[in-house]
C-alpha cells in the first residue's frame, strides 16, 4: 500500500505574540516543529503500513530548513522524503497550498491513501485536507478518531462529530484528515534516526510538479491578509488586590448581584 | 515577491524583529530577505520607511466579479433539527444583506427539511433553497458537496456563509477549492464594504495570539465559516415573508462513494459546555489531573459546568469536549471562571463574549487578566476554596 | 556543563529525553499511586531501542558501553526512577549473559533484548542473602541432563514481568562463594513461579516481586559460564550496572533541582519571589553544585570502565555512592524549597525524595559501597 502523508513545519504556536507597543510578532526563542496534528498522520500512516506492508512517502511545502521535519518523519518510520520548496509558493494561501501538494502527489504517482493532520497549529484552518481531496478527486473523511479496518480496497474509519461520530467506509485511494484521538506517536528510534541522518531527501520546485504560476503562491490565494491586530481588552474590569480572603470577599460582592 | 528597495532602507532592523519566520536579516546597512519568506505582510506593516513591498506576479483575477449579488447561508442538518448555528448565521447574514441591499438566501440539504422552512424565513431569510433526498438523511462529504457547488454556481451569491462545525468544516473546503473560492475559517467578526461589497473577515492567527483581518479582493462568493455561539441569531418574526424552492437534484449530484455504517450520539458527558450558564475552567495553572476536581466543586456549587484550556485538554488532565478556545467550543456563559488559564487569544475567542470573565491566575501580568470583568491574584489552590467557602456561607 | 558528546550519544540522550518527556512524565504520578508496572512505556522504550545500546552489534544491538547506558538512565530517570529502574533492571538480568554466557546462549537472547521483546531479570538476593551473597540458599543440583533448582529469591526488580531470569543457586554449598553458579530461568519453566508482589514506598511502578523455585527443572545449557564461577559473573555484573544506578541519582537530582527552581521564581512571599531570598539561592546553588560534582564523577567512571581497565571496582562503588546520597540530599531540599507543596502529591518532589531512598540501599548498599573503597585504598597503599 501507498500511503502519503502531508506535513508541516509551524512555529511552535503556543510562543508566538505581538509586540503591545511596536505591534510586530515576537519571534524569539519560537521553535519550529512538525505540527502536532501530522505527529498522528504519520503514525497513523506508519502503523497502516506496518499492518499491510507497503512504503510511506511523507512531503512538506516549505522554506529549505522544513528539511528537518522530513528527516524528523523518516526516523519515526517513514519510508522516504519530499520537499517542495519555491521562493514561487510564498504567500500560498490554503486554495494554493493544496493545488501545490496535489501537484506533488500526482507527480509522484500511483497512491492508495493520503493522511493529513486535522489543522496546523499555526493557521487552525483545517482546509488543505478537503482541498487537496477536492484536487485529487478521491473520497475524503475529516476529524478521523480511529481507523476501524483497511484493506487493499476500502479503509473503514470513525469520523468525529459535534454530536458523536459517524463510522465510514470509503474506496480506495482516499483521504482522510487525523485528530490527536487516534494514536499515540511513537518516539524516533535510534535506528529510525541514523536512517533519517543518511536519507536522500527528494527536492522538487514548482516547475518539478507542472505547477501553473498563477495557481501557486500569492497569486494563486484568494485571500489575503489586510491587517494583524492584538486583540482589545474588556474596559470595566477590576482586578483585585490584598490577601487572598480580602481579594474573594470582593469578588464575591461583586458577583452577588448576578447570582 | 518581496521587494527591498535599498535606497529608501534604513537598516534600521524593525522588518527584521517583525518576521516571525527568521526571512529577514539586516546586512550591509540593508534588508535581506530569504527563502523562509512566506510573504505575510508584517514587515511591509511595520516598515517606517515604506521600504518594503509585495509584487505579486500574475494575480488570478475574476472576470465575472459582478454578476454575483446576495448573500448565502449554508444550514445544517442533522438527525432530524437544524444546527442553531444556522440562525445565527442567518443574523448575521441578514445585517450583510441590509447593509449592502440584497437579498439573503439559506440553502438546506437534508432528508425532510421541507418543515423547517418557515422557521428560516422567520429568522431572516428572503429565500429558502431546499435540497431534499432519502440520500441526504446522513452526511456525506461528496453529496453535500456537489450540491452546494451546483446552487452556488446557479446562484452566484458574493458572499457565503457556513457554520464551523464538524459538517462545515469538512464539506466547505471542498467546495471552496473547486469554485476556486476564497475561504476564511473561524470568523469572529464579519463585515462588509457598502460600495464594493468586500466582506472584512476577522480570525485570530498564529494559533490565536494575534488576531487577523482578511479580505478576497479578485474573486466571488466570498466564503467565510463561523463558530456556533459567535454571532446571535435574530429574534425570530413569524411575520416575514419568503420564498421557498426545491433545488433539483439531478442522479449525478446524489451520487456517493461515501458509505456511512453508523451514526453514533455519544453518550458519555453529555452537559454541553455552551448549553450552561455558569462555566469554571481550568487550565496549565492546575498543574495535574487532580486540579479539576477542585474546579469541579467549584462548578457543582454554581450550579455549572467544567471547562477547560487547550493546555489541560492536551495534558490529557480532562476530554476534548470540555475544551474552549479556537480548536475547542466557543461559549457564552452569564459567568465564566478562568482559573491557571493565562488567556493566549486561542482562548480568549472562545470566551470573550462571557457576560462576566473573573480570572484567577498566579500571573499578575497574565494576558487573561485583559480580558477579565474581574481578577484575582493568587493561587488557585487558595483561591478556589476559600471562594466556595464563602458561597456556601451566602448560601445559608 | 558541556560533556563533548559524541554525535551517537547525543541521539540516545534525545531519544532517552523524548521519552521521558512524552511518554514518562503524563504518567508518572499514576503509576506511582497505582503501583502500576509502566508496561506500554516500557513497549515505547523498545520501539526506540533503547534496549539495544547495552548489546552488541552483532547480536542487533547498538554495542554502547557503559557511558551510552549511564546517559540513557540518566534521562529516564530525570521522569521516573521506577520506570527507569525497570528498563536498568533488564540490563542488570542479562549482564551475565554479556559478561560469562556462551555463543549460543548470547544469540539465543541477546538479540530478543535489543529488540526489548523479551524482558530480563536478576535473580541474587534471598531472604538471608542480600549484601552477603554467600548465604545463598537456592540449590541447583544436575539430574540426568536437567538442572533441578529450589529456593526462594526475593525482591527481584521486574519479578513477574520479565520473560528472562538470570538465577544466582549454589551448585556446591560447601565451597562457600566459589560454589555459586548463575542459571538462566525462563518465564512458564517448570516449577517457576512468583510469590508475593512488595508494596514500596518508593520506585512503586517497578515490580518487586518473589521468585519461587520448586523443582524447577531446566536444560542442562543453561548454565551460565563454568560452574562454581558464578560469584566472580556476579562481582563483575555489580562492577559495570552500578554506575548505571549512580545515574538514576543524576537524573533524579536534575529533576528536583528543575522543580525547586521553577517553583522558586514563582513563589512569592513578602512580596519578592522567594528565589531572591539568600537562604532559598543558596540552598539551591548546593543542590547545583553537588549534582554537577556528582555528574562528573559518574560520567568519568563510566568512561573508565569503558576503557576497560582491570579493575573497576573502586570507581564503579565511588560514583554509586556519591551520586545517590546526592540524590537523596538533593531531593529532600527540593521538598524544603517547596515547602508545604513540596509535601503533597499534587507537586512531583515528594515523589522524587521516596524514590530517592532506595538508590541508596539496592544494588549493594552505601555502607558496602564504602567498604569496597576502604578495601581498595586499603591495598593500593600496601
Amino acid at each position: 500500500m501507498n500511503i502519503i502523508v502531508c506535513i508541516k513545519q509551524v512555529p511552535d504556536a503556543k510562543d508566538v505574540r505581538l509586540d503591545p507597543i511596536t505591534n510586530t510578532l515576537a519571534r524569539e526563542g519560537v521553535e519550529s516543529i512538525m505540527n502536532p496534528y501530522d505527529r498522528h498522520a504519520l503514525e497513523e500512516a506508519v502503523a497502516i503500513k506496518e499492518q499491510q506492508g507497503g512504503r510511506v512517502t511523507v512531503i512538506t511545502m516549505g522554506p529549505p530548513q522544513a528539511e528537518t521535519v522530513l528527516r524528523e518523519a523518516i526516523a519515526c518510520g517513514a519510508d522516504e522524503g519530499v520537499l517542495v520548496s519555491d521562493r514561487a509558493f510564498a504567500g500560498a494561501d490554503t486554495w494554493a497550498t493544496s493545488y501545490t501538494l496535489a501537484q506533488t502527489v500526482q507527480t509522484l504517482g500511483d497512491f492508495d491513501l493520503v493522511l493529513c493532520g486535522k489543522q496546523a497549529i499555526d493557521g487552525d484552518t483545517a482546509q488543505v485536507g478537503p482541498g487537496l481531496a477536492c484536487r485529487l478527486n478521491i473520497p475524503y473523511a475529516t476529524c478521523v478518531q480511529k481507523t476501524r479496518k483497511v484493506s487493499d480496497k476500502v479503509i473503514e474509519v470513525e469520523r468525529m462529530m459535534d454530536d458523536g461520530f459517524d463510522v465510514l467506509r470509503l474506496p480506495l485511494p482516499a483521504l482522510m484528515t487525523v485528530v490527536k484521538d487516534i494514536n499515540e506517536p511513537r518516539v524516533a528510534s535510534l535506528k529510525g534516526k541514523m536512517k533519517a541522518k543518511k536519507a536522500e531527501i527528494r527536492k522538487f520546485s514548482a516547475s518539478d510538479i507542472g505547477a501553473e504560476i498563477q495557481n501557486i503562491g500569492l497569486a494563486g490565494s484568494p485571500t489575503q491578509v489586510v491587517k494583524v491586530f492584538s486583540p482589545e481588552a474588556r474596559g470595566d474590569r477590576k482586578i483585585f488586590s490584598g490577601s487572598v480572603e480580602e481579594q474573594v470577599d470582593q469578588l464575591v460582592e461583586c458577583l452577588r448581584a448576578h447570582l | 515577491m518581496l521587494i527591498i528597495d535599498s535606497d529608501k532602507c534604513t537598516a534600521c532592523g524593525i522588518c527584521e524583529t517583525s518576521c516571525a519566520f527568521g526571512a529577514i536579516t539586516v546586512s550591509d546597512n540593508c534588508a535581506v530577505v530569504n527563502e523562509s519568506c512566506t510573504l505575510c505582510g508584517a514587515c511591509v506593516e511595520n516598515c517606517p520607511v515604506e521600504a518594503l513591498h509585495i509584487e505579486s506576479a500574475g494575480k488570478k483575477i475574476q472576470s465575472d466579479i459582478n454578476a454575483y449579488s446576495g448573500i448565502m447561508v449554508f444550514a445544517e442538518y442533522r438527525h432530524g433539527n437544524v444546527a442553531p448555528v444556522s440562525y445565527e448565521l442567518l443574523g448575521i447574514g441578514r445585517k450583510l444583506a441590509d447593509k449592502r441591499g440584497v437579498k439573503l438566501s439559506v440553502i438546506l440539504p437534508g432528508g425532510n427539511v421541507a418543515p423547517f422552512a418557515d422557521s428560516l424565513i422567520a429568522a431572516g431569510a428572503d429565500t429558502v433553497l431546499l435540497a431534499e433526498d432519502p440520500i441526504l438523511e446522513q452526511f456525506r462529504e461528496d453529496v453535500y458537496a456537489a450540491i452546494l457547488v451546483q446552487v452556488i454556481r446557479d446562484q452566484k451569491p458574493e458572499v457565503v456563509l457556513a457554520g464551523a462545525t464538524a459538517i462545515g468544516r469538512s464539506v466547505i473546503p471542498y467546495v471552496a477549492h473547486a469554485i476556486d473560492a476564497g475561504l476564511t475559517a473561524d470568523c469572529t467578526k464579519l463585515e462588509i464594504r457598502e460600495e464594493d461589497g468586500m466582506l472584512l473577515q476577522t480570525r485570530p492567527a498564529f494559533g490565536g495570539n494575534i488576531m487577523a483581518t482578511i479580505e478576497c479582493p479578485h474573486s466571488r462568493p466570498q466564503m467565510a465559516t463561523v463558530r456556533p455561539k459567535v454571532m446571535a441569531p435574530a429574534e425570530p418574526d413569524p411575520s416575514r415573508k419568503g420564498e421557498i424552492f426545491q433545488v433539483h437534484l439531478s442522479e449525478q449530484v446524489v451520487q456517493t462513494k461515501i458509505e456511512v455504517l453508523d451514526s453514533v450520539i455519544d453518550n458519555e458527558d453529555q452537559t454541553n459546555i455552551q448549553e450552561v450558564e455558569a462555566l469554571v475552567a481550568g487550565g496549565r495553572g492546575l498543574e495535574s489531573e487532580k486540579g479539576f476536581s477542585l474546579i469541579r466543586e467549584l462548578a457543582n456549587e454554581l450550579g455549572g459546568a467544567v471547562a477547560a484550556s487547550r493546555a489541560a485538554v492536551d495534558s490529557g488532565w480532562i476530554p476534548y469536549p470540555h475544551q474552549v478556545g479556537q480548536t475547542g467550543k466557543t461559549v457564552s456563559p452569564k459567568l465564566y471562571i478562568a482559573c491557571g488559564i493565562s488567556g493566549a487569544v486561542q482562548h480568549a475567542v472562545g470566551m470573550q463574549s462571557a457576560e462576566i470573565v473573573v480570572a484567577i491566575n498566579r500571573d499578575g501580568k497574565a494576558p487573561i487578566f485583559d480580558i477579565a470583568t474581574y481578577g484575582v491574584v493568587g493561587d488557585l489552590y487558595e483561591v478556589i476554596p476559600q471562594l466556595i467557602k464563602r458561597l456556601q456561607e451566602i448560601k445559608k | 556543563m558541556d560533556y563533548f558528546f559524541t554525535e551517537q550519544q547525543q541521539m540516545i540522550i534525545d531519544t532517552a529525553r523524548e521519552i521521558t518527556n512524552e511518554k514518562i512524565i503524563p504518567l508518572r504520578a499514576e503509576l506511582d499511586e497505582k503501583n502500576q508496572f509502566p508496561k506500554a512505556i516500557l513497549q515505547d522504550i523498545a520501539k526506540a531501542d533503547l534496549f539495544s545500546i547495552f548489546v552488541p552489534e552483532e547480536y542487533g544491538g547498538f554495542g554502547g558501553g557503559c557511558y551510552e547506558i549511564v546517559l540513557a538512565m540518566e534521562e529516564l530517570a530525570r521522569g521516573c526512577v521506577g520506570v527507569a529502574t525497570s528498563f536498568a533492571a533488564s540490563a542488570l538480568g542479562i549482564f551475565p549473559v554479556l559478561i560469562s554466557g556462551s555463543e549460543e546462549q548470547k544469540q539465543r537472547y541477546l538479540p530478543d533484548i535489543a529488540e526489548g521483546s523479551r524482558w530480563a531479570a536478576f535473580g541474587l538476593t534471598e531472604a538471608n542473602a542480600g549484601s552477603d551473597a554467600s548465604g545463598i540458599q537456592t540449590t541447583a543440583v544436575l539430574d540426568g541432563d536437567e538442572w533441578v533448582l529450589n529456593g526462594t529469591k526475593q525482591w527481584i526488580t521486574n519479578g513477574g514481568e520479565a520473560q528472562i531470569y538470570t538465577i544466582v543457586a549454589m551448585t556446591d554449598p560447601q565451597k562457600g562463594a566459589r560454589g555459586a553458579s548463575i542459571f538462566i530461568v525462563e518465564d512458564g519453566d517448570p516449577g517457576f513461579s512468583y510469590g508475593k508482589k512488595e508494596d514500596k514506598m518508593g520506585i512503586r511502578s517497578s515490580a518487586t516481586r518473589e521468585l519461587i523455585l520448586k523443582d524447577c527443572r531446566i536444560p542442562q545449557d543453561r548454565l551460565v559460564g563454568r560452574k562454581g564461577t558464578g560469584f566472580i559473573t556476579v562481582m563483575k555484573t555489580l562492577d559495570i550496572s552500578r554506575p548505571g544506578i549512580a545515574s538514576l541519582g543524576i537524573g533524579l537530582a536534575q529533576a528536583a533541582l528543575d522543580e525547586a527552581v521553577v517553583y522558586a521564581k514563582q513563589r512569592v512571599q513578602f512580596g519578592k519571589p522567594i528565589i531572591s531570598f539568600q537562604a532559598v539561592q543558596h540552598m539551591l546553588a548546593d543542590m547545583a553544585i553537588q549534582l554537577e560534582a556528582g555528574r562528573a564523577l559518574v560520567y568519568a567512571a563510566a568512561r573508565h570502565i569503558d576503557s576497560n581497565p582491570k579493575n573497576i571496582s573502586k570507581a564503579s562503588s565511588m560514583c554509586k555512592v556519591f551520586a545517590t546520597d546526592m540524590a537523596m540530599k538533593v531531593t529532600t531540599d527540593a521538598v524544603q524549597v517547596l515547602g508545604g507543596y513540596g509535601y503533597m502529591k499534587e507537586y512531583p518532589v515528594e515523589k522524587m525524595m521516596r524514590d530517592a531512598k532506595i538508590l541508596q540501599i539496592y544494588e549493594g548498599t552505601n555502607q558496602i559501597q564504602r567498604n569496597v573503597v576502604g578495601q581498595e585504598l586499603n591495598r593500593e597503599y600496601s
